[in-house]
């Protein structure tokens, strides 16, 4: 089934790698995939998407902590979390501008770009809505198209957050150990 | 105090209060080993990066502290990669210090560059690529902290060469500690209730139990309860061969009583081991109608290879200590009685010669302070399974890798760990092949190492593997040429004999401990032997394969 995981990282370079690594060595396939940086700028958040039943999510998540950049690791659930991801659909328009206008406000996208030969329209949305839309697309001539991971927070004051990292790394200002 | 990265680099290794460090130059790592010149830290100059590598693992095998080693930029750190994976799969703690180029010549692919961080990712704790001198102190001490920490393993940290000349600011500190989890009440007792109800447990120990110093825990639960005991190879010597309830080691290639103890529980309490498929064979037949009881410090091996029952992940000393305290013996005559039916490790599954050279030596090594280190191959599982080992950390072996090579370079490191301990080297003609220029190391050192090198002029194993599976089809695993072994070591000043009978290797050896300086024996070997019993991968434990050749 498919699973969302949230995964709070060390902001560090290297960390994507060692992260997606752990996937590929274990033979765990990601199906999306989104990093950003969080409100505290020493974090990243990922969101990772994959098919996998409960014992391997299991395992996933624990291969995830075992990583010492990785400092939280949570599988969301999915019918309690709010969910997006982005399209953008470069089409070729010709003649039929106004018909793909009205079209695309059927998926509330938003047409991010118009020259003459062609409209560039964004979507967000959940995956089934963004394939729709792809679809409906497609037989006017899809030119370009690029997608984004699924983000996903949970619904509710429930958050994850690092309350104190296993190991003191070092940083800009110093270190934090303690002199003897 | 102001001084350059490469002395901080210095300082900090004698914070973690490193004696000896293993390695090569080369011109990224330079400032270092001026700096190092300084200090009071022993550099043994090896043959070879990989051989630096495998040396700090002995090391740390020996003595339960962090090995170090130390290449340059480029090939000297490559060379250390099958060293640090041997390390990782062992879980081993060793920390790797690399040169690498100024941080202005990383991504142009510069003289001797290589991504080493990228290179060492999947085989690594963690490493670290220190762009920021001001960063370099801490990062050492953290690498020092990972490496030994919850599951030991290998750090790297690569240091460009400008890190190490820029001047930076040092004071010396020590990191807060990492602590262990302790096991809940819960997880106790539910342990204590499913030991107290099987019929017919057995205690299977691993290599985790060596790398917790918990030896004497789990020696003493199994003693309270009277629980047979078996031991994968990395566990061996964690309890002594001679206590009468170890039934031996377990495995593909594993003694018949342990693994048929294995197959026959109804409850297995796997400590610090992690279901390697060369313990379990088929995998899932192995936990069928028993219940499994999973110690391991590391959660994610828990329910990897093989479910538990119950899984604790937690401080292993403390664990066992309490499952001992609130656990009574019960009545496992009849479990005992079946078990003793079985034939012991001491009775021949096959009629093989070889095994006889590895018996003749026990008396030799009998309750003495000796180490011995094995490479890879037939000989490797011949001492595993007729060597009576005693202690924890007597004996050295690649377990999860199986690296050809790793013996002798081992070996160096043992000796170096401990000194008044003398090390005994166990290699075939082929592994000793691969390192063997770590000799050189061993007589310029003058370290006390025997290097026992069992000649059959091939790799048996590959030989034995050719036999079973591919019906006698030989190739590559004869070597064309001969090497006379007792001549190479003449060559760098280590004497040494020729042996033929498992009495001349035993006296052979008996004299060598006399010895205050490092002894070869070649031992003349028919490639005709065979590592009996055997299970084939894949099948279950115990499915002995039926072949004489």
């Amino acid at each position: 089934m498919e699973q969302i995981l949230s995964i709070l990282v060390r902001n560090q370079p290297g960390v994507l790698m060692r992260v997606s690594g752990m996937f590929s060595r274990r033979g765990f396939n990601i199906d999306s995939l989104a990093v950003g940086i969080t409100q505290n700028p020493e974090f990243s958040r990922m969101t990772v998407t994959m098919k996998a039943d409960e014992l391997t999510i299991v395992q996933v998540c624990k291969q995830l902590e075992k990583l010492v950049e990785v400092e939280s690791v949570k599988v969301l659930p999915p019918k309690a979390s709010a969910k997006r991801s982005m399209v953008m659909v470069k089409v070729h328009a010709g003649e039929k501008r106004l018909e793909l206008l009205r079209l695309a406000d059927v998926f509330r996208a938003h047409a991010v770009d118009v020259t003459g030969e062609s409209l560039t329209f964004l979507a967000t949305g959940v995956d089934d809505k963004l394939n729709a839309f792809v679809e409906v697309m497609r037989p006017y001539g899809i030119l370009e198209m690029v997608q984004t991971g699924l983000v996903a927070l949970e619904r509710g004051d429930t958050h994850m957050s690092v309350e104190k990292s296993r190991y003191e790394w070092p940083n800009a200002s110093g270190t934090k150990s303690v002199g003897v | 105090m102001q001084m350059t990265g490469a002395e901080v680099m210095v300082r900090c290794l004698a914070e973690e209060g490193v004696s000896t460090v293993f390695g090569y130059p080369g011109g990224a790592i330079l400032p270092f080993y001026d700096a190092l010149r300084e200090s009071e830290i022993q550099h043994i100059l090896v043959a070879h990066e990989q051989g630096a590598a495998h040396a700090a693992d002995g090391f740390a095998r020996a003595s339960g502290k962090v090995g170090v080693c130390i290449a340059t930029s480029g090939p000297g750190a490559t060379n250390l990669i099958t060293g640090l994976a041997t390390a990782f799969l062992d879980s081993i703690p060793v920390v790797a210090i690399t040169g690498q180029v100024p941080t202005v010549m990383i991504g142009r692919d510069a003289f001797q560059e290589v991504d080493i961080t990228g290179i060492a990712m999947p085989i690594t704790k963690h490493n670290f690529l220190v762009k920021d001198p001001a960063h370099l102190a801490q990062t050492l001490r953290l690498a020092f902290q990972m490496a030994k920490t919850g599951r030991p393993g290998p750090v790297l940290v690569d240091v460009p060469r400008d890190v190490q000349t820029a001047l930076v600011d040092y004071q010396e500190a020590v990191l807060p500690p990492v602590v262990e989890d302790e096991p809940t009440s819960e997880e106790i007792a539910a342990a204590i209730e499913a030991i107290s109800k099987a019929e017919r447990p057995v205690m299977l120990i691993g290599g985790g139990v060596i790398s917790a110093d918990a030896e004497y825990d789990a020696m003493h639960l199994c003693e309270k309860l009277h629980i047979p005991v078996v031991s994968t190879l990395m566990g061996l010597g964690a309890i002594s061969a001679y206590r009468s309830l170890f039934l031996g080691m377990t495995g593909l290639h594993g003694h018949e009583r342990a693994n048929n103890a294995v197959k026959e529980a109804d409850l297995i309490l796997a400590v610090g081991t992690r279901f390697n498929d060369r313990v379990t064979g088929e995998r899932k037949t192995y936990n069928e109608n028993k219940v499994i009881i999973h110690l391991d410090i590391d959660p994610a091996e828990l329910d990897k290879n093989i479910f538990s029952t119950l899984g604790i992940s937690a401080n292993m000393n403390k664990t066992l200590q309490l499952i001992e305290a609130g656990s009574e013996p019960h009545d496992l005559s009849g479990w005992w009685e079946r078990i003793e039916s079985w034939p012991s490790m001491d009775e021949d599954f096959g009629d093989e010669e070889a095994p006889e050279f590895f018996k003749a030596l026990n008396p030799v090594i009998k309750d003495k302070d000796y180490i011995i280190t094995t490479d890879v191959g037939q000989h490797q599982m011949w001492a595993a399974q007729h060597l009576r080992i005693q202690f924890a950390r007597q004996w050295i072996t690649s377990g999860g890798l199986g690296t050809m090579g790793f013996g002798l370079p081992a070996a160096m490191g043992a000796q170096l760990a401990r000194p008044k301990s003398r090390v005994i080297s166990l290699s075939g003609d082929g592994g000793f092949k691969m390192t063997g220029s770590e000799l050189f190391t061993i007589a310029s050192y003058k370290l006390p190492v025997t290097a026992i090198v069992f000649n059959n002029s091939g790799l048996g194993m590959i030989r034995q593997l050719q036999t079973v599976q591919f019906a006698k089809r030989f190739t590559a695993c004869e070597f064309p040429g001969y090497v006379d072994f007792v001549k190479y070591g003449e060559a760098f000043g280590v004497k040494g004999e020729h042996v033929t009978t498992p009495e001349e290797l035993a006296k052979a050896v008996e004299k060598a401990m006399e010895l205050d300086e490092p002894y070869i024996i070649e031992v003349t070997v028919n490639p005709k032997n065979m590592v009996l019993p055997m299970v084939m991968p894949g099948a279950g434990i115990g499915d002995y394969v039926k072949f004489k050749e």
